[in-house]
């Protein structure tokens, strides 16, 4: 007997797989995707992974991952992979992976920093380590974990 | 190695080598320094010195340091008087004195300004403290009186004392001892320990474990160099607390009894209560000497960046 598919597939759009379970509703806020978001979005949670055990997967409709976005689910989801779907078909599958640096796309926690005065400066992070993710602000020199950032 | 144009921003971004370089050019410098010999290193050109909040020693010692070797100093202390008091942002200010002088020395409350000062500066920047962050050329002068005193800093037995969660010059002082080998040792009130961060850094890059103790008397008996900083009264709700801490933490000629008889004992001044004043008078105060050595110190950090000495 056929199985069924629990969530049909997406004709345009992106899904996020392999996300660590219990990660996915992250992902989803990294997204800003919430209500008021019009897009057909689906979230799956604890599905059965080989590679890594449980995972959680976020399918989102007519919706392209840019590069911050991407950086930034690779804070919560370092191992997740990121396809683009085309016509139902995966025409792109990527690993998210954590780059060296981060820049301006997250606030320093630290509200004597530099980067949360007006001045001219987008906040810059070096990633220390990779899992549990550290985070060293290159302005106020602090180390921060994810909980201080998300 | 050549640090002509270079920033100092952080001690965290220094090699040995290059840490190495300048403290053996202070020592060149010393007889400069103490108006024993004159100098026109620095002839024709011109130290900003943009102190955006108080300071006396660092600010006096680098223009001291700067006139010793010829060169002239302009700038502000406070920023009443400035544009900033207008509304101009630091990276606008910085871009206007960039134009009028060869290098900058910036203080700043905000943590991090000195490394933005230097983003959006084509001369080079020394960081002269942002906020509790770094102040990197106290640790240098730190280091060499260290060096001064005892020789050495390897394998010394330094024991830093007092509130270490809060004060900069512990910090960046517990990377670079720890960078020349020294043995710390980490004393400070319950709850005003040394920042897990700084202990993992230098476990992770120079394999030092400090030993860390609440225990005044416990951690002062094998030190060689006592280094001291005060309660911060400021960041307590409770004063009172503050004070009580300051009180069980202080150096008297009675804590002294128990330690080696050649200790030194340095602190960054201001002190206040943290020291009693009959330790002035000891052969172990060794603090108003480390504040000269900032002039040297200093002097080499212009020279070296300033390209006029190699």
């Amino acid at each position: 007997m056929k199985e069924e598919l629990r969530v049909k597939k997406i004709k345009d759009g992106t899904v996020i797989d392999h996300i660590k379970a219990g990660k996915g509703k992250k992902v989803l806020d990294i997204l800003g995707i919430g209500n008021g978001f019009s897009k057909t979005t689906a979230l799956l949670m604890n599905v059965p992974s080989k590679r890594i055990g449980k995972k959680d997967i976020v399918k989102i409709e007519d919706k392209a991952l840019k590069k911050d976005e991407v950086d930034k689910i690779a804070l919560v989801a370092p191992r997740a992979t990121w396809n683009v779907v085309k016509d139902f078909k995966v025409t792109k599958k990527n690993e998210i992976e954590l780059p060296e640096t981060l820049e301006g796309i997250l606030k320093c926690p630290n509200p004597k920093c530099v980067t949360n005065m007006n001045e001219p400066v987008k906040s810059k992070f070096k990633v220390e380590e990779k899992e549990p993710v550290k985070l060293r602000c290159v302005y106020c020199e602090r180390l921060f974990g994810l909980e201080d950032m998300l | 190695m050549n640090l002509k144009g270079r920033d100092i921003i952080s001690i965290r971004d220094m090699s040995k080598e290059e840490i190495e370089l300048i403290l053996e050019t202070a020592k060149r410098m010393e007889p400069y320094a103490k108006g024993e010999k004159s100098s026109k290193l620095m002839d024709g050109k011109i130290l900003g010195n943009l102190f955006f909040e108080p300071s006396t020693r660092t600010r006096l010692s680098f223009t001291a340091a700067m006139q010793r070797l010829g060169g002239e100093v302009m700038g502000f202390s406070g920023t009443g008087i400035t544009s900033i008091a207008k509304g101009e942002n630091l990276a606008d200010s910085i871009r206007v004195v960039e134009r009028y002088c060869d290098f900058i020395v910036i203080r700043h409350p905000m943590e991090g300004t000195a490394r933005l000062a230097a983003e959006v500066s084509s001369k080079p920047i020394i960081n002269g403290g942002d906020g509790a962050n770094q102040h990197p050329t106290q640790t240098l002068l730190d280091l060499y009186t260290i060096r001064k005193l005892k020789g050495k800093i390897k394998g010394l037995n330094i024991a830093l004392l007092g509130d270490l969660k809060h004060a900069r010059t512990m910090r960046s002082l517990t990377y670079a001892s720890a960078m020349f080998g020294a043995n710390l040792t980490l004393i400070s009130p319950a709850g005003l320990e040394m920042s897990k961060d700084v202990l993992l850094e230098i476990k992770r890059n120079f394999n030092k474990v400090p030993f860390q103790t609440n225990d005044i008397d416990a951690g002062l008996r094998k030190a060689d160099v006592i280094y001291i900083c005060r309660i911060q009264k400021e960041r307590f709700a409770d004063k009172f607390e503050a004070e009580k801490m300051q009180k069980a933490f202080r150096i008297t000629p009675e804590t002294l009894d128990q330690c080696k008889d050649d200790i030194a004992i340095l602190h960054s001044l201001p002190k206040v209560t943290e020291i009693d004043p009959r330790v002035d008078e000891m052969k172990c105060a060794k603090y108003f000497d480390q504040t000269f050595f900032g002039v040297p110190v200093r002097m080499a950090i212009l020279g070296l960046i300033g390209g006029a000495v190699r």
